[in-house]
Formats: C-alpha cells, structure tokens, sequence
C-alpha cells in the first residue's frame, strides 16, 4: 500500500514506530495541553493570518528562491537553486519556528520561555521573539557551545534573555536540552518550552515541522513560477531536521527526490561524527524513539561536527521514518566537504553559507553533477556564514 | 502474591522505606554490599539505579551519580549482575530498577526480561516510559511476574490517574514535588492530600518520592504514604565516603533514625 505522508503523525504522534512521548509524568498533562492548544490554532483563521503577517513583516518572508548561475555553470550539471533561509531576520529558518511557537505560548496565557541552544541560532531566534513580545527568557546552552559560539551568547543576552550556562555530561546541545527539561518540569505551569528542532516528545516534530513548512510550501510556488513545475530534487541538511523537513514535507507525497544530509564529521569509519541515521540505532531519547547515536549500554555518546548545528546525537522522528521506508535518502558530508563547499560558494555566489548549509551544499553539487542539464535541484540554504568566520578562521590558523 | 507485593502490603500498617541507590557509584564493588546493609537497617524494598547518561528527570546528585558509575563502566548488564550477586544471600527483599528506557530499548526488550527474571529483578520503574509508551514492554514484565512502577505527579489529572492505577500492579510511586529529584521545595500537606485522593481509587500501596531527605520529610509525607522513597540524600552521603566500610557506617547513621521515626507513626 502506498504511503500518504501529509498523514503523519498518527493520534499518539507517531511516525510508524518513531516518535511518540517518552516524557516523564509530571509532563504528560502539559503536552496533553500543549497538543489539544496546538491543534486548534492549526485550523484558527485569527491565528493563521497573524502567524502569516509576522512571517512577512517582521521575518521578510517569502525567502528568494536564487538562480545560482554561475555555480550551475561552473558544475556543469542539474540547475542550482537555493532557498535563502539566510535571509530572514536573526539569519536562518529557526525564526519560522520561533514566531509560529511564541504566538501559541501567549494564547495559551504562559509568561515565561524556556529553550535550549547548539550553536546559538535557536538561542538568539528565542531570545528574538522573546523580546518582541515582552516575555522572561531563559537558554541554556552546553558550556563548550558557550566558548565556541560566544558571539551568539551575546546576541542573547542584548536581547534580554538569561543564558544558562549547562555542566552537566557532555556539555553540549543534548544535556542543554535535558537541562531545560529539568527546568520546565519545575516551572511547569507558567512557562512555555520552545524546542527548535523536529525533535521532543509529541506534539513537538508536528508542530516545528509545521511552522518550517511554509519553507516547502513557498518553494512549490516559486518552482512554479521559475521552472515551469516541481523540482527534480531536494537537498537539505540534517542535525535534528527542522530545515529539513521544512523545505520537504510539502513534497513528500509528489514524484520528487529527497536527500538528507548528515554531519559525517572526521568520517564515519572514525567514529567522531553526528550521522544518526547512518551510524545510529534506534533508540529513544528526549522524549521521542528515534535513531540516536549510542554505545553498547544505551549511553547517548558524544558526536563531532565542524558545525555546532549539526552536533546533536538524534534526529528528528519522522525522518527516521522517511528513511525506514526510503521515502527519503540520508548521505553524509564530512568537515573538510562542508568547507571547501563553504568557500566555493562565497567566491562563485558572493553567499556565505551557514556551515550546517555548507553540508546540503557540497552534497547538493555533487548531486548536480550526475543529473541532467534540463533538470532542477533546491537546496536549502538554511543559515548564513556570518556566525561561523571565527571558526573557519581558527581552522585556518587566519587571526582576526 | 510477589515479593514486592508482601513488602508493601498496605493492610500490615507498616511504612515500608524505599531506599535508592545508583549502581555502580563511587564504586561498582560496593553496591551489592551497600544494598545489604540498607536491609539490615530497615529497607523493605531497594531502588537500584541504572545509570543514563541523560537523566532529565534527575537532579544534581543523581546526575553525578550516574556520570561517575558509567565512567567506572557500570551498565544495565552489569547492574543484572549486580542484582544475581545480591540474590545469592537474600532471596526476601524486592529490587526495583529504576531508570531511563534508552538502554532498555538497546539491550533488547525480550532478552532484558528474561535476564531480569533470571537475576532475580522484580519490577522496573522507567522515568521516560509513561503508560501511553509502555505497552509492549509491559506485557512481557507480566508474562515473566515483574511489574512496571509507574508515576503519579501532582500534575497528573483525575483521568490519568485512573488510567494509571488501571495498569499497575504492585504499587503506585506519587512524586512529592513539580521538579527534579533531590529538589528543595517539597510540601508535605499538599502531598498528604495528593496521596489520599490516589488511596481513594485504589488498593494498591502508595510510596511517595523526590524530595524526601531526613526523618522529619519522611514521617510528614507518611501521614497518608504507604512507603517512602529516599534516594539524592542518601547518594550525595554514599558519594562523600572514602571506603565502603565507611560508607556501611555512614549508611547506618542515616537510616536508622528514619526507620525508627517511621516505625514510631
């Protein structure tokens, strides 16, 4: 039987056997509501069209669909359009989310955010929206994320959000988002959490998936307008997949190809990567049964990416399903690839891409390559470069 | 009826005192010692922790707890092992293991069962396994006469809470507080009224937990508790001793004034 996607989840938000809501009891009843709130502001007319009106004004949405000319050229291959996330306000699609979640955190009466930060770029979208409607924030990010991304951690704080620093475990995104956990199972009542990926228990990768997904619905449009029908091909990176699964889900049940990108790290024979579909199991952490990377006993280990977006040890539940049915394919690109990818673009597009982008890019130029001229891939341009100068910099030993 | 079952049965009148400990910290050679002591000071039931690398639910302590056991390379295998040694002279008190489903999940549900039964497990009490999640783990606990804890909150609605009850077993663990473990803000007289309202809808025995750290929290949550549950207190105590006589000693000194307050209700 054929699958139709626009179906998932399913009432208990699975995706086939992923997902679902692996939350502690005392959580149970705030998802409950969170679920029955998100559900009836999806069809709110009032809400929608607000949610719309943000979207436009205050994020500058829609995103271009770009013509890369000169790179398409320089390939030789498929045409190359990118969809420039990297344009909206704070600078990648986290705003989508973050908007589409504040607006529900103030119809629901919460008066204080919570969320948890990688590289910073959910962080300061929060901190952002936070700001803009007058509600107490507070991150928590990993302290090596805090050393590695402190621009980001002073993006938030002149934003007026509180940035906790968190010790626990590895000290990264995960033990940030058990430790906002932690926090919201405290303040349960009046705090609202923003999760900033596809992740958490449910109804979290439906209700992210849906805010983001005004990126796929946007590029249906434009496809339309610029080539005349669908594009042939999808490429988009994958840490946890809230791009991702944005720019795809209007696509799932069409004749189009789709590619995940993963963070392959040194490569994956080396074992220090953040390839969760392709070198995890499955499992189940924050809240959902996903692939995650772990050892023998079930330990969540630590990943390694040249981008901190991407260094996350899971994956959002419904690409583990796109991948279990092979509605969608998951590669990996390693650190040196999303480099080199880093710098052709900035020279042949004058666009510095994000270096979680710089993944979908490197992979999506090869991909170019092996399909015809005639023919048209998207790939998501989820963030810009800007953050990452200081990192490529370090790695090139340049002082600045 | 189960070991667990004669442990906590509520019509004796007796608090039971559920003491928590995570396996394999400071040391993986002192738990199964460790355990025996705290049943010869009074513990009717042993919570034995299996040590995640995320444990979201837990507070400071715990979390170091269970950071310090995988670094001395203590997993769920070895904590079933741990468990088979602890039968070898005590084939009376019942072990809870309590923990986070990732390394259940890992292990393998079927082959996890079977080697609980084997060591001698006889419940199991998964922090991120709530009832909605649970069923084909549950299923084949009961298949092998283990039963699966689960939790009431103080967030927990009426409907909820019969669906819960409706799936236990043995007992029903009530969290004292809106938080994480070893947290400060417990308030003993909303949770005698929480505890009363689940002893109202069922039979099953009541243990109340998080927060709990010394005789007086212990007696104060005891008003309507069947059984009470200490763990950070006791941890960050173990986790201070230098050598495990020590810490039996130390063990000794913390335990037994609780015993005797509950025993004095």
């Amino acid at each position: 039987m054929k699958i139709k996607y626009a179906d998932y989840p399913d009432h208990m938000g699975h995706f086939g056997e992923f997902g679902g809501k692996f939350a502690s009891e005392t959580l149970m009843h705030c998802l409950e509501e969170l679920k029955t709130a998100y559900q009836k502001i999806k069809t709110d007319n009032v809400f929608q069209s607000q949610f719309k009106k943000d979207l436009a004004e205050y994020v500058g949405r829609p995103s271009p669909l770009y013509h890369a000319e000169r790179l398409t050229a320089e390939v030789g291959g498929a045409n190359i359009w990118l969809k420039r996330e990297d344009l909206n306000h704070t600078g990648a699609h986290k705003i989508n989310n973050t908007i589409g979640q504040i607006l529900l955190a103030k119809a629901m009466g919460k008066t204080r955010i919570i969320a948890e930060t990688g590289a910073g770029q959910h962080g300061v979208a929060t901190a952002t929206v936070a700001a803009r409607m007058g509600l107490e924030c507070v991150v928590y990010m990993g302290e090596v994320d805090i050393a590695r991304q402190a621009i980001n951690v002073f993006r938030m704080k002149l934003l007026g959000a509180e940035v906790r620093s968190v010790s626990s475990g590895s000290k990264t995104l995960k033990d940030a988002l058990n430790e906002a956990m932690r926090d919201w199972v405290t303040n349960v009542d009046e705090t609202f959490y923003i999760i900033g990926t596809v992740a958490g228990p449910e109804p979290y990768p439906e209700m992210v998936r849906d805010f983001n997904s005004v990126i796929g619905k946007e590029v249906r449009k434009q496809a339309q307008e610029k080539m005349g029908g669908l594009p042939d091909a999808l490429v988009a990176c994958v840490g946890g997949g809230s791009n991702a699964i944005g720019l795809f889900h209007d696509f799932l049940d069409e004749d189009v190809k789709i590619y995940g990108v993963e963070a392959g790290g040194h490569g994956l024979v080396t074992g220090e990567h953040a390839a969760s579909i392709n070198a995890g199991k499955v499992g189940v952490l924050h809240g959902n049964r996903t692939y995650v990377m772990s050892d023998k006993d079930g330990q969540i280990i630590e990943t390694h990416s040249i981008s901190a977006g991407l260094d996350y040890p899971g994956v959002g539940p419904e690409h583990a399903f796109l991948h279990q049915t092979g509605r969608a394919q998951y590669v990996t690109v390693n650190d040196d690839e999303a480099l080199a990818a880093f710098h052709r673009l900035t020279r042949v597009e004058g666009i510095l891409p994000a270096l979680e982008s710089a993944h979908a890019v490197a992979f999506g130029v090869k991909l170019a390559q092996a399909m015809p001229r005639e023919s048209h891939i998207v790939i998501n341009l989820s963030g810009r470069g800007d953050k990452d100068v200081h990192t490529i910099a370090k790695i090139e030993g340049v002082s600045v | 009826m189960s070991r667990l079952g004669i442990s906590l049965q509520r019509e004796k009148g007796n608090k039971a005192l559920i003491p928590f400990i995570t396996a394999g910290h400071p040391k993986p050679e002192w738990t199964v010692p460790l355990m025996h002591t705290l049943v010869s000071h009074g513990a009717n039931v042993i919570e034995l922790g299996v040590p995640f690398s995320d444990p979201m639910a837990d507070g400071e302590v715990i979390q170091l707890s269970s950071e310090l056991a995988i670094k001395n390379g203590v997993g769920l295998k070895d904590v079933l092992i741990m468990v088979k040694e602890f039968r070898q002279h005590d084939d009376q008190t019942p072990v809870v293991l309590m923990g986070y489903l990732n390394p259940v999940e890992c292990f393998g549900y079927e082959a996890f069962v079977k080697q609980a039964q084997l060591s001698g497990v006889d419940g199991v009490l998964l922090v991120d396994s709530p009832i909605e999640e649970s069923k084909p783990l549950l299923s084949l606990l009961r298949d092998a006469d283990m039963s699966q804890i689960f939790l009431i909150a103080p967030t927990t609605t009426e409907t909820r809470m019969r669906a819960i009850i409706k799936e236990a077993r043995e007992f029903i663990y009530y969290v004292a507080l809106k938080g994480v473990t070893g947290a400060a803000n417990l308030e003993s007289g909303s949770v005698n009224s929480d505890v009363k309202r689940i002893k109202n809808a069922t039979d099953l025995p009541v243990g109340v937990g998080f927060g709990i750290k010394d005789p007086s929290s212990a007696v104060a949550v005891a008003q309507e508790a069947d059984a009470v549950v200490i763990g950070s207190a006791l941890v960050k105590i173990i986790g201070s001793c230098s050598d495990l006589d020590e810490a039996k000693q130390a063990i000794s000194e913390f335990i037994k004034p609780i015993r005797n307050a509950l025993d004095s209700l």
